[in-house]
């Protein structure tokens, strides 16, 4: 029996001071683009600064080390319940070693757990594969962006958006725009039309499984996500809402399926501190590769 | 717009230091601050004591990751949060103490606002994410307060900084 609470560690590790390659060429790509001599490029580069010294010191990339979110995908027959345990023993000891914050509060006494542990966190969601080997990936999703995710029922009156492309549109802008910097921009989007409350949600945190610069194989989608992107860059929110040339630095998109009654979008944001790992562990335990 | 010159100033700031810098103005502070956030902000407004006096103090919005090794604390990552969540106190907060700053990000309301320039305060924008950055301003950690209340990341940390930079978004005048 080999233990994966290394490699498990060693993935939260990498995932909360090292920004994957994808990300890192977009802010690049938007420091150079913007304004020079500008509060804005300034705070483009305090960011380079950033994850350069993250990477160096290997020490937190935002002090806020959010949400843990794993997917998980298991050979058939795999032990879920054995792995979970070890999961948390490595979200514990990277507490311990100052990769994570200390983020679970009971939400009625305010009482924090101390090592992460506690109802609802952190979150696993498991799924099955036909293969002999775990595919881990692990998302951090800090508070300052959750909290300006948004879902919208359509038809919404207020802002006169109805059920089709053209409302949709609208309702996702209208989330960008009250966000403004608060969710740490340049972000990127999450959005999942249709789908159910709860399930919503889940999925269009599970489009930051994606990389920035991949292109979404639904043409309609893809068409979508571009214009979404030319408009929110057109807002001059820009990076921390200093204004500028780039609010975001992507938009992702999925459809579920949905009930005659209900016409849900629900929109994640990430912030630009997109925290996104993942990992081939073997029948060994050990890592076979990195996923981004 | 010209180069980014920013503005030094050794804390404590004076009320004429505050009135001085105007919007989009860079600033880098040295000297002490103290973190606070939701729990310290609401314990505060409710009109508990502060454990130290924070008169004319600059607080920073943060819940910062920090290690003890050997007995000492070090700040291993210290960037902002978001500070709207604090508007329902901030104002009270800035008459009560005297506040002379209020770092944090995303801006604040109104009633912030309308107490910055009745009391001579100013609000800083820190970058966002940028916790190493700031980290590496931060020299040493001086004390910490409520931290068995409220846990670490909502405790009040004294931190000695050094040319920390901060961007004015709400001015005094």
């Amino acid at each position: 029996m080999h233990s994966n609470v290394v490699p498990l560690l060693e993935l939260i590790r990498k995932t909360s001071t090292d920004l994957p390659e994808d990300v890192r060429k977009a802010l690049l790509k938007a420091l150079e683009e913007e304004q020079k001599n500008t509060v804005s490029e300034y705070a483009l580069k305090i960011m380079q600064r950033n994850i350069d010294l993250a990477k160096g010191k290997s020490q937190p990339l935002c002090q806020d080390t959010g949400s843990i979110l794993f997917y998980i995908k298991t050979p058939i027959g795999f032990d879920q319940k054995a792995f979970e345990e070890e999961i948390k023993e490595a979200v514990s000891l990277a507490t311990d070693k100052g990769y994570l914050r200390q983020n679970s509060v009971d939400s009625l006494t305010g009482k924090n757990s101390g090592n992460n542990l506690g109802p609802g966190t952190p979150t696993i969601y498991f799924e099955q594969h036909s293969h002999d080997y775990l595919d881990i990936r692990l998302i951090l999703k800090g508070g300052g962006c959750e909290n300006v995710g948004a879902q919208y029922s359509l038809p919404d009156t207020t802002l006169g958006a109805g059920r089709d492309m053209k409302g949709i549109q609208k309702v996702i802008l209208d989330c960008v725009t009250k966000a403004q910097g608060r969710g740490c921009s340049p972000g990127i989007l999450g959005v999942i039309i249709g789908g159910d409350r709860s399930t919503s949600y889940s999925a269009s945190k599970k489009l930051f499984l994606r990389t920035i610069d991949d292109v979404n194989p639904e043409e309609n989608l893809k068409e979508l996500e571009e214009s979404l992107l030319k408009e929110a860059n057109e807002t001059n929110i820009g990076p921390m809402g200093f204004g500028g040339k780039t609010t975001l630095l992507g938009v992702k998109l999925g459809v579920l399926n949905r009930l005659p009654a209900s016409f849900f979008v629900t929109v994640s944001y990430m912030c630009w501190s997109y925290r996104r790992q993942g990992i081939i562990l073997n029948n060994k335990s050990e890592i076979e590769k990195w996923l981004y | 717009m010209a180069v980014l010159e920013p503005h030094k100033f050794t804390l404590p700031l004076t009320e004429k230091d505050v009135r001085s810098l105007k919007k989009g103005d860079l600033v880098f502070l040295s000297g002490i601050i103290y973190t606070g956030r939701d729990a310290v902000h609401k314990y505060l407004y409710e009109g508990h004591e502060p454990p130290i006096s924070l008169e004319n103090a600059v607080i920073y919005h943060c819940g910062p990751v920090v290690l003890k090794e050997d007995n000492i604390w070090r700040v291993t990552a210290a960037g902002p949060t978001t500070s709207i969540r604090e508007e329902p106190y901030q104002a009270t907060l800035i008459e009560k103490f005297k506040l002379k700053a209020v770092i944090g990000k995303g801006g604040m309301g109104e009633k912030t606002a309308k107490a910055c320039r009745d009391f001579g305060c100013v609000y800083l924008h820190a970058i966002g994410g940028a916790a190493q950055v700031y980290a590496e301003h931060i020299i040493s950690v001086k004390n910490v307060y409520l931290r068995e209340e409220f846990g670490d990341p909502e405790a009040i940390w004294e931190l000695e900084v050094k040319d920390f930079p901060v961007v004015v978004v709400i001015p005094a005048s």
